[in-house]
């Protein structure tokens, strides 16, 4: 029980710790350039004065990372499915898709709007770019290293390919494939964030975060900044802990990483 | 009136690509109801042999034949039980005992008939909704012989099952495997390390010998089945035991 009192208590304590350095900061600042850092209390009041817009906002930018994120489940599936039939096809499309990954998708971002069109569209566009590639690796690396005992199993028993995949290699690899969604949750809000920055202003929606972001800052309010940030990694949270919740559904009753105990 | 010989073995040899010669120079007949064993240091290729008998990998010589035709051909009347348990540890007991019927689309009403008796078999009835993690090592490998007996084979292939058992786990399977072959009389090819387990276990023990691995010779034993705890205490047993320990250290000094 004592641990589980430290375990709630040390963190409480680190964030106690933090808001008190904050403070610190704030107040060896020269009185002139105290607008440069707001107070943990003026994020919190920008909070409250801005709510109505950040949660329009938010649920913009929730909408096209969510779009985003589950275009980048599928189709990252379905590309690792392909990747795993065989390493000639990993050859050939593996440098492809790095360069993809490391291709600053902003760039893009104005022909994108072209393209697809502004808005959501664009926003689900770019978060997809940004999403996909930790999913389509991890979930390949998974179809491919499946138990080599349990393919020969699969082979003595003139198990069809279509067995050997769907059987077999697919539930081996949910795993894999949940450790890449983990890191895509991760990175969908962010990319929702910057896609609507660059191309999502124009929706006629009144924008997302991303606009906001625009907006405040053309404003210098810093302290509104500072809450479309928390908003942002608020969201980044329960994309998290959907993740993390989904694949407790999935894997809880086999997998080691959720050993219990008491079993 | 002799019976047609069920795995047959003529000259066959084994290499890998290019690689150094696996197997080489055997030859033999089993027939139904034998339980070889075979025995041999490592890397005498006795878990090759198995594989060619599996259809698993192609013989590079010879020819092999399993009921009359090449082991890939083979109508599937085998099973295969390997070192390790080899379970799907997303499928619970019952549902890795179906594994092999459920590939060869049996229906259901067969394949859960067919896993009850299985797991009852062995001695797992009650167990039947556990997963894999909630299994100990003698009771994995348990569902993973379950497994193998679902399909009621004509032959069974078993690459040293037993070995990452304790001492006390690995003999009470050996007289469950015993008692369970008197129920089905399957033919059954057993390689293991232990000569204990093989001279319990094995009416025929074939013994390899390595670089390249080859038949060496093979040794009846004659203790009469049904072979129980008992056995083990007998003098005719513990007699053989030492006398083909002492053959295989032979072997190996040469």
């Amino acid at each position: 029980m004592p641990r589980r009192l430290l375990s709630l208590l040390l963190p409480a304590a680190t964030g106690a710790l933090f808001l008190a350095l904050w403070y610190a900061v704030y107040f060896s600042l020269s009185a002139d350039n105290r607008f440069l850092l707001p107070t943990p209390g003026e994020v919190w009041s920008a909070l409250r004065d801005n709510r109505t817009v950040l949660f329009r906002a938010t649920l913009n930018t929730a909408e096209g990372a969510l779009l985003g994120f589950g275009l980048s489940a599928c189709v990252s599936f379905v590309l690792a499915l392909g990747l795993s039939l065989s390493s000639l096809v990993r050859v050939s499309l593996y440098p492809y898709l790095m360069i993809l990954q490391m291709t600053p998708v902003i760039v893009f971002a104005p022909v994108l709007v072209l393209w697809v069109g502004p808005g959501v569209k664009s926003v689900t566009v770019i978060t997809f770019l940004i999403c996909f590639f930790p999913v389509v690796v991890n979930t390949t690396q998974g179809l491919v290293s499946t138990d080599r005992n349990l393919v020969d199993l699969f082979r003595m028993y003139k198990a069809s390919r279509w067995q050997e995949v769907f059987l077999l290699r697919v539930p081996a690899a949910a795993p894999y494939f949940f450790t890449g969604m983990r890191i895509a949750a991760v990175l969908a809000p962010i990319g929702a964030l910057v896609g609507d920055y660059t191309a999502g202003s124009s929706g006629g929606d009144g924008g997302g975060l991303g606009f906001q972001t625009i907006i405040y800052s053309s404003q210098a309010q810093y302290a509104a900044l500072f809450a479309t940030a928390a908003v942002t990694c608020l969201l980044g949270f329960v994309f998290v802990m959907a993740v993390l919740a989904l694949s407790w559904l999935a894997l809880h009753k086999w997998h080691d990483s959720f050993e219990r105990s008491d079993v | 009136m002799a019976v047609p010989p069920l795995v047959e073995f003529r000259d066959v040899a084994k290499r890998y690509g290019n690689g150094p010669t696996v197997l080489q120079g055997i030859s033999f007949a089993a027939q139904p109801g034998d339980f070889i064993a075979l025995i041999g240091p490592s890397g005498c290729g006795k878990s090759t042999l198995l594989r060619l008998i599996a259809g698993l990998s192609p013989v590079s010589g010879g020819t092999a034949t399993v009921e009359g035709a090449p082991p890939e051909n083979a109508p599937p009347d085998l099973a295969f039980i390997f070192q390790e348990p080899t379970l799907l540890p997303w499928l619970t007991a019952a549902k890795n005992v179906e594994v092999p019927l459920r590939l060869r689309r049996a229906p259901t009403a067969t394949r859960t008939r067919a896993c009850r008796d299985a797991l009852t078999l062995v001695g797992l009835a009650g167990r039947e909704r556990a997963y894999p993690r909630q299994l100990s090592g003698g009771q994995k490998m348990r569902v993973s012989i379950a497994r193998a007996l679902s399909l009621a084979p004509k032959i069974l292939l078993l690459d040293e099952p037993f070995g990452a058992l304790d001492e006390i786990t690995r003999e009470h399977l050996n007289e469950e495997l015993l008692a369970i072959r008197q129920q089905q009389g399957w033919t059954a090819f057993f390689v293991t390390h232990s000569v204990a387990e093989a001279v319990f276990l094995s009416n025929r023990l074939f013994v390899f010998a390595a670089n390249p691995g080859r038949l060496h010779g093979e040794i009846r034993i004659d203790l009469p089945y049904p072979r129980t705890a008992e056995t083990r205490l007998s003098h005719a047993y513990q007699e053989r035991v030492a006398e083909i320990s002492r053959l295989l250290r032979s072997i190996e000094n040469t």
